[in-house]
């Protein structure tokens, strides 16, 4: 279907892969991801986030948000988009990046594709052409939505490169993490970056929707030996979590969708200091950003490693062993039975007194049992939130 | 002549033995294991025994690993990965297949087209199973109390004993029907528990397979439900009683757990058999090895099964009589043998079409109870089963790195198989005939299994004991009967990990809860090591 099309019956625009993820959606279980459909369960999301840990994992990717960024100060554009510095940043080198309003609250994240000094391409899970403009007032750059000239796959899981080498993609274990080339998939040009959700080796593939399906077909070819999983947005939320990273409006409210200013959060809260480069000359939300870090802050976004086995979804956390002592100190954004790690792990806010690693918090987790709630007070420990990082994440020559 | 002082040194590296070697060392204190081979893991291993293959070549599929143990020692980021089952099947002689699958509806439907009735009676046996693990979860890590003692710590174990009987916490408490149901789920034997709930003979026997895997008794024998119960009490993710594969062999939990141990200083000398424990007024003081060194600590603790440590490395003389003659009545029973097969292709059953997950989890041929009494028979007059149980799988097709690509590695566990062959006993000629034996019952339903075999590893209880130990080849070191269950096993008044011998302690599968790749009694004995030593330390398990 032509994106420019309306009709009121469908709301939700088909990605080009639509034809072999609506044929492998057996629970017919959909997830509404700016403005597309995508799966959210195939038929399994046990197996589909078992594939990604043991084999590899196919999910469809294209409705991240795309912008072509081009001109000669495409590079000072983003330098003062972003908080951290690109000015050395290498042609076929990625950037992760997060930008910020003049408070210093943040907007997204993204990956920053460096083609050239003059040409770059972000992307990133909100819309956020309106910001870019406003931010590239006065530089020559033009900056472009492409978010529907391409289709995206990540193809996640240990082997991802394997497999990609059976298919004959020439040299694709040699490609480092955070960097992309142009490689091609049995006859189809694509674009391959070494980028994903999973913390673990993974790859996203970007084409041209017309090729869309054959790719696809291709990543498949090996199953008679190697089950590859076409796998769903439940499945990536699991691995997204173990693996530490952060969502906008889940984890935190993006500071452009925020009605309460009192809910938006600096990178320092969301422990994304190391993404701010306060010695770059000049962007968006630095003054702000230094007074941040100066006032320090008042909660922080950690990992937690909760006791017990029922995940503590939703929970609120607080000072205390004792429930009738205890005060509200927290909240969990997300939580779940890690099954590779076998540990009940969550994200969360908690305030400055607790955030150190290796404090106690404790979460009163509500946990559904035969129409009834257990409620549980669990002893949670303030760990790093990175729960899940294989030392293939970052191997090169990767694994195969 | 090695003299140096450890804290606790362990005879044997299996995956108990790691077990209490791991926490005694996050404990901080200074721990060596002693291992007879180069490797450690005991009958937990993966081994490259055929280029290219990897087997699992005594255990081979995981559930009963203790979830708390595995986040305790980190296992995960020491690399082990366990993957789930996606089903399993029995294949019948008419052509057809009885499958379960994870998908509940599916399972339903593959148990209707045998019987309706089963297939809700599937159900509710799931359900009675599952409140019966439940009481049985929380006694799993406990030390059994001992009932004939009046110290405090027996009495409130006891009382600990009673109030999980009562479950109030987990299960709303429990009447008096389900305390009969529990006693008589111990006690009972299979054939008799799953009469109760079903009809058709398949059904029956794919259930049952599990009361008798590893052990000397047969569906007909009475205690043979709390095997059953035994295998089901393990978990995958909070699904109770589900199994799977660890990812690499069962060799990478051992690994992962010597990882886990090096990590917080423990020393491993592998390649170097105990000969003797060294005993002075009655107190244990070191080890002797083969090559004559002697290691001298504080606290020995021996993951051997209870035969072999007090009938080959500790002397008669330093034990109680009543002991010693206990030790020697202990049953451990040989009944089991495994084919470890590397295959060129992937095996086309007669039955199970290429690419349904029923085919990738666990695999039976047994037609009934009846014919699995028939096995059990042939194994008490001393000869291999002429039609054995098996629980056959094909880890590869899940697991990709234990076969080159396109190829495949079959693990057959083979029930019954005697110690003692009738008729002269085991030779080379006899080991060969029984594998020939096995693999024929096998081929028999595929398509191309007798083309595609490319090396067998063919074990009988034998060679079993000769390499990993264990008396006889019992897997559970010990039957799990009844009367060698809770504050019986080993021995009564020497449940609780200690020995007669001071300082001298038990960790094995001799010991409370028994068998299976479980580490708790591993975990149990630590916790007993650290009380005796005033140590704390706070895990999830202890």
């Amino acid at each position: 279907m032509n994106s420019s099309e309306i009709s009121y019956k469908k709301p939700l625009l088909e990605t080009p892969f639509h034809k072999r993820t609506s044929e492998n959606c057996y629970s017919n279980n959909w997830y509404r991801w700016a403005g597309y459909k995508v799966v959210n369960e195939y038929s399994s999301t046990e197996l589909e986030y078992t594939a990604v840990r043991n084999t590899a994992g196919v999910f469809d990717i294209t409705p991240m948000h795309k912008y072509e960024i081009k001109g000669e100060d495409a590079k000072q554009f983003i330098n003062k988009l972003i908080t951290k510095d690109i000015s050395n940043i290498q042609s076929n080198q990625i950037a992760y990046g997060i930008w910020c309003n003049e408070d210093g609250m943040v907007i997204d994240d993204g990956t920053i594709f460096c083609f050239n000094e003059n040409h770059f391409r972000i992307f990133c899970a909100e819309r956020n052409l309106n910001w870019f403009s406003d931010t590239a007032t006065g530089f020559k750059v033009t900056i472009e939505d492409i978010s529907t000239s391409i289709a995206a796959l990540a193809f996640q899981g240990p082997l991802s490169c394997k497999i990609l080498n059976l298919l004959k993609v020439n040299n694709i274990e040699n490609l480092k993490p955070f960097h992309f080339d142009n490689y091609n998939i049995e006859n189809h040009n694509v674009t391959i970056s070494r980028t994903g959700f999973s913390g673990d080796l993974g790859y996203e593939i970007w084409c041209d929707p017309s090729q869309a399906i054959d790719v696809w077909d291709s990543l498949f070819k090996f199953n008679r030996d190697y089950k590859v999983l076409a796998a769903g947005m439940s499945a990536l939320e699991m691995v997204r979590i173990e693996a530490g990273f952060i969502q906008p409006n889940v984890d935190f409210m993006s500071a452009e969708q925020a009605l309460r200013p009192n809910r938006m959060r600096n990178p320092y809260e969301l422990g994304l200091g190391w993404l701010v480069n306060l010695e770059k000359k000049y962007f968006t939300g630095k003054q702000a950003l230094i007074r941040h870090k100066e006032n320090g802050i008042e909660k922080k976004l950690v990992g937690l490693d909760v006791e017990g086995d029922k995940p503590a979804v939703g929970s609120v956390l607080y000072d205390n062993s004792k429930k009738n002592k205890a005060k509200e100190i927290g909240i969990v954004t997300a939580a779940m039975w890690s099954p590779v790690l076998k540990s009940n792990i969550a994200i969360g806010f908690v305030n400055k007194e607790h955030y150190k690693l290796g404090s106690n918090v404790y979460a009163e987790i509500y946990h559904p049992e035969e129409l009834d709630y257990r409620k549980i007070w669990a002893e949670c420990k303030v760990v790093k939130r990175q729960f899940f990082n294989n030392p293939r994440r970052n191997a090169v020559p990767a694994f195969k | 002549m090695n003299k140096t002082n450890y804290d606790v040194a362990i005879i044997g590296g299996g995956h108990n033995g790691l077990t209490t070697a791991c926490y005694l060392a996050k404990a901080g204190l200074k721990v060596v294991i002693v291992e007879r081979h180069e490797y450690v893991g005991g009958a937990a291993v993966s081994r490259e025994l055929h280029p290219g293959w990897t087997y699992s070549n005594c255990s081979y599929v995981c559930s009963l690993l203790r979830p708390e143990i595995f986040r305790d020692l980190e296992l995960a980021k020491h690399g082990l990965q366990i993957i789930p089952y996606e089903g399993s099947a029995s294949m019948l002689d008419d052509g057809r297949f009885y499958a379960h699958y994870q998908d509940h509806d599916l399972t339903y439907r593959s148990i209707a087209q045998f019987s309706k009735k089963d297939a809700e009676a599937y159900d509710r046996f799931g359900k009675d199973v599952m409140r019966q693990c439940k009481i049985i979860k929380p006694l799993l890590k406990m030390t059994p109390p001992d009932p004939t003692s009046f110290a405090p710590k027996d009495i409130m174990g006891l009382f600990e004993f009673a109030k999980y009987f009562a479950a109030k916490d987990e299960l709303g408490g429990l009447g008096e029907k389900e305390i009969y149901d529990t006693i008589r789920f111990w006690t009972m034997s299979v054939r008799d528990y799953l009469e109760e709930y079903f009809e058709s003979d398949i059904v029956k026997v794919h259930l049952a397979g599990s009361a008798i895997i590893g052990t000397a008794l047969g569906p007909y024998s009475p205690g043979s439900a709390y095997v059953l119960l035994h295998h089901y009490m393990g978990e995958v993710d909070g699904t109770v009683g589900a199994w799977g594969y660890a990812r690499g062999g069962m060799g990478s939990i051992t690994k992962a757990m010597a990882s886990s141990f090096k990590a917080n200083n423990g020393e491993i000398i592998a390649g170097s058999p105990v000969t003797k424990i060294l005993i002075k007024n009655n107190k244990s003081y070191g080890l002797v090895l083969e090559n004559g060194d002697e290691i001298y600590a504080n606290k020995i603790v021996s993951n051997l099964d209870v035969k072999r440590t007090f009938l080959k490395v500790v002397e008669e003389k330093e034990l109680p009589g009543d002991f010693y003659k206990a030790v020697k009545n202990f049953k451990i029973r040989g009944s089991s043998g495994k084919l470890n097969i590397a295959l060129d292709d992937l095996p086309i059953w007669k039955s199970i079409p290429v690419g349904d997950p029923a085919g990738t989890g666990d695999l039976h041929i047994t037609q009934s109870i009846e014919e699995m009494e028939g096995a059990y028979d042939d194994w008490k007059d001393g000869k291999w089963s002429e039609f054995p149980y098996v629980d056959m799988c094909i880890p590869s097709i899940n697991d990709p790195t234990m076969a080159p690509q396109g190829k495949h590695y079959m693990s057959v566990f083979v029930q019954y198989v005697p110690y003692n062959l009738a008729n002269g006993g085991w030779t080379e000629e006899k080991r060969l005939e029984f594998g020939k034996h096995v693999m024929g019952r096998i081929g028999s339903y595929s398509k191309n299994f007798n083309d595609i075999i490319n090396h067998a590893e063919i074990r009988t209880p034998k060679e079993i004991e000769a390499e990993v130990g264990l008396t006889e080849g019992n897997i559970f070191q010990g039957e799990l009967t009844m009367d060698q269950l809770m504050f019986n096993r080993p021995v009564p008044g020497y449940a609780q990990y200690k020995t007669p011998i001071k300082n001298l302690y038990m960790c094995g599968s001799s010991t409370h809860p028994g068998g299976g790749v479980m580490g708790a009694p591993g975990a149990n004995a630590a916790r007993e090591i650290l009380k005796d030593l005033n140590k704390k330390i706070s895990t999830h398990y202890i």
